[in-house]
């Protein structure tokens, strides 16, 4: 364990027992984070992005539990922390923004109220200073006539509003980490805009580290320092936000980069999907996980995980293509066998 | 708001004029009459009775002479309950049925959202399917079953309760117990459906990142929004068991408006049939209207116009 990291994420397996069998959701997932840093998370629906943030937090489905591995944020053991205890970190040290603020928000209480919950639950303000602090937080997050809105109920706001009361809400009390699901997917695209310029100012006055989980490559790159690419509860690939974007050293973080649509190309250019489906958690398999929609797929892909190949620290891909050395090795036992 | 409880009292006035309409001829469509017993009467006798109640007269014309004394407030005699005016039998009866069905409905609301909150928290555990067999049980029993079992044990057999009558507090424990059953083993279906609807939505996510605890976000933000369906079918529940059961208040021998409503249809007490069935109408309109305006309280997207 080491205290200069804010979130230390050690070879966390994490796993949900449905009635179908075990859906290993998180395999030997290991995150560093330093104070005040951004990172992006990026992968497709079910990489485990999402489960693995939710887990700094302690923030599982009632059916999930880590298996293996640890978690400190802040200097907590997450995994070993009773759900009390989560309780007052939640909200106060960490907090997060959830995808679609249309549905994230209580549709019977007030603004104000719902803001103001989070304040009275981890600190001693009380009456006028709560609601005090309720209107610096809206007027921080560049919400006109707090007084008004404070009033208001969630359907009296427009979708970007709305999702500026969740981040008011998320910053109530000043978290150390705040932890960005998905923030603008359910935006227009000029409010996105607006929403992640806010998230950095905040970022920038505050002094928070962010996690910003999504799969809008153009998202991370203009807003964070690290950037992990998770496929099948896997980072397959982590580094600095230049490496990933200009040396991408895995053929799914290079599949990723090639379906971004570019301003400078023809028109008639078409973009490249990445073929296929992701892989059944229920029954990952033995190989890389991503070698079934691999365009340089081998043959030890499917047999053996490729392990860590370090370039430029910190930046890591697990890819076979990556480790000649040890290609030929296996290859060579192949043959043999 | 208030013009839309204007609005819905005119519609309800209009409805409460169609109700009275169609049973008035329906009523008098089906063969038979007030003075059709058992006992043969003389054509003379029965000629006299039908002119003293204005039978005599063409159907039009009675119904004329009935909607004219029901926009007074006069809803005629009872034929078979000589001396007794329609709104005197209601103005008796009724109070004695809202007592019964009211404390039934306030028995049913205060275990029915409990219990479903709890199975619905609880979902896939022993308790959630405990919960789940006793209220479809509780449904599924007729209440004329649950109420004689419940005579004879608690007052033939063990002697601890009186059979009949509302004359002591404990009487009124088996009539509410049998008339609360259905409503509360429904009210807990209801609430365990729409609470897990609402234990699935984003801000229960939302409530408990904020480090809310499970049992406060479950009363404070889950409960509120998922209520609604109750109130929904509290509105007509309101209606159905304050005006009275002919089952359980022939079995506890209570003098409740259901037992005077059933009489009535089948003496052919045609005045009590017309005022028993105007009041119901009206009644769950006006408990409809109340629902309503509940609504605005709980959800605040709600608006009436």
């Amino acid at each position: 364990m080491n205290d200069e990291y804010l979130v230390d994420i050690q070879h966390e397996r994490l796993s949900f027992f449905t009635p179908a069998g075990e859906v290993k959701a998180l395999n030997d997932v290991t995150i560093q984070m330093k104070a005040g840093e951004v990172l992006g998370i990026v992968g497709e629906s079910g990489s485990g992005k999402s489960v693995t943030a939710y887990s700094i937090m302690g923030l599982t489905a009632d059916n999930g539990r880590i298996v293996g591995g640890t978690v400190t944020f802040n200097g907590h053991r997450i995994d070993q922390m009773p759900e009390t205890e989560l309780r007052k970190i939640r909200g106060k040290e960490v907090s997060i923004i959830f995808q679609d603020p249309m549905t994230s928000l209580n549709p019977v209480y007030t603004i104000g109220n719902q803001i103001g919950e989070a304040i009275k639950l981890h600190t001693d303000k009380t009456g006028d200073e709560v609601t005090e602090r309720i209107k610096e937080l809206l007027r921080l997050v560049g919400i006109n006539e707090p007084e008004k809105r404070i009033r208001q109920y969630p359907h009296e706001l427009s979708g970007g509003m709305r999702q500026r009361v969740v981040i008011a809400m998320a910053l109530a009390c000043e978290p150390k980490l705040l932890i960005a699901d998905e923030p603008t997917t359910a935006l227009d695209v000029t409010i996105q805009a607006q929403i992640l310029e806010l998230m950095q100012d905040l970022q920038k006055q505050l002094g928070m580290g962010i996690i910003m989980i999504t799969h809008d490559l153009g998202v991370v790159a203009s807003m964070c320092d690290h950037i992990a690419v998770m496929y099948a509860g896997e980072i397959v690939e982590y580094g600095r936000t230049d490496d990933i974007f200009y040396n991408p050293r895995h053929e799914y973080t290079k599949g990723l980069i090639r379906s971004i649509p570019k301003f400078y190309e023809q028109e008639y250019e078409r973009l490249i999907p990445i073929e296929g489906q992701p892989v059944d958690l229920l029954n990952p398999p033995a190989g890389c996980p991503f070698a079934p929609r691999c365009d340089s797929c081998m043959k030890i892909c499917l047999k053996q995980k490729p392990d860590k190949s370090v370039f430029d620290e910190p930046h890591y891909a697990r890819c076979w293509l990556n480790d000649k050395e040890l290609f030929e090795e296996s290859t060579k036992g192949s043959t043999n066998e | 708001m208030s013009k839309y409880i204007v609005k819905r009292i005119i519609f309800g006035l209009a409805t409460a004029f169609v109700v009275a309409t169609l049973t008035f001829f329906i009523m008098n469509l089906v063969p038979g009459g007030p003075f059709l017993s058992e006992k043969a009467i003389t054509p003379q006798a029965q000629a006299a009775l039908e002119a003293k109640y204005g039978m005599d007269k063409p159907l039009f014309e009675q119904y004329l002479t009935y909607m004219g004394d029901l926009l007074h407030g006069d809803l005629g005699s009872s034929v078979k309950k000589r001396g007794y005016t329609v709104n005197r039998i209601i103005a008796e009866r009724f109070p004695v049925s809202a007592r019964i069905g009211g404390l039934a409905i306030v028995v049913a609301f205060c275990i029915g959202v409990p219990l479903g909150s709890i199975a619905a928290y609880k979902r896939g555990k022993i308790l959630d399917n405990i919960i789940i067999v006793f209220s479809t049980a509780g449904i599924a029993i007729p209440s004329f079953l649950s109420s004689t079992l419940m005579m004879y044990f608690l007052s033939t057999k063990w002697k601890l309760l009186p059979s009949l009558g509302l004359n002591s507090p404990a009487s009124y424990i088996m009539p509410v117990a049998a008339l609360a059953l259905y409503p509360t083993c429904y009210i807990a279906r209801l609430m365990r459906s729409s609470m897990l609807d609402v234990i699935g939505q984003d801000y229960m996510r939302t409530a408990r990142a904020k480090g809310v605890s499970t049992v406060s976000s479950i009363f404070k933000h889950a409960l509120r929004n998922a209520i609604l369906p109750v109130v929904t079918y509290l509105g007509p529940l309101m209606a159905s068991l304050m005006t009275g059961s002919f089952i359980i208040e022939k079995i506890f021998t209570i003098p409740g408006l259901g037992h005077e409503f059933v009489t009535a249809i089948t003496s052919r007490d045609y005045p009590l049939i017309m005022g028993t069935t105007i009041f119901l109408a009206t009644f769950l309109i006006i408990m409809n209207v109340v629902v309503d305006i509940v609504y605005v309280f709980v959800d605040p997207r709600i608006k009436l116009r």
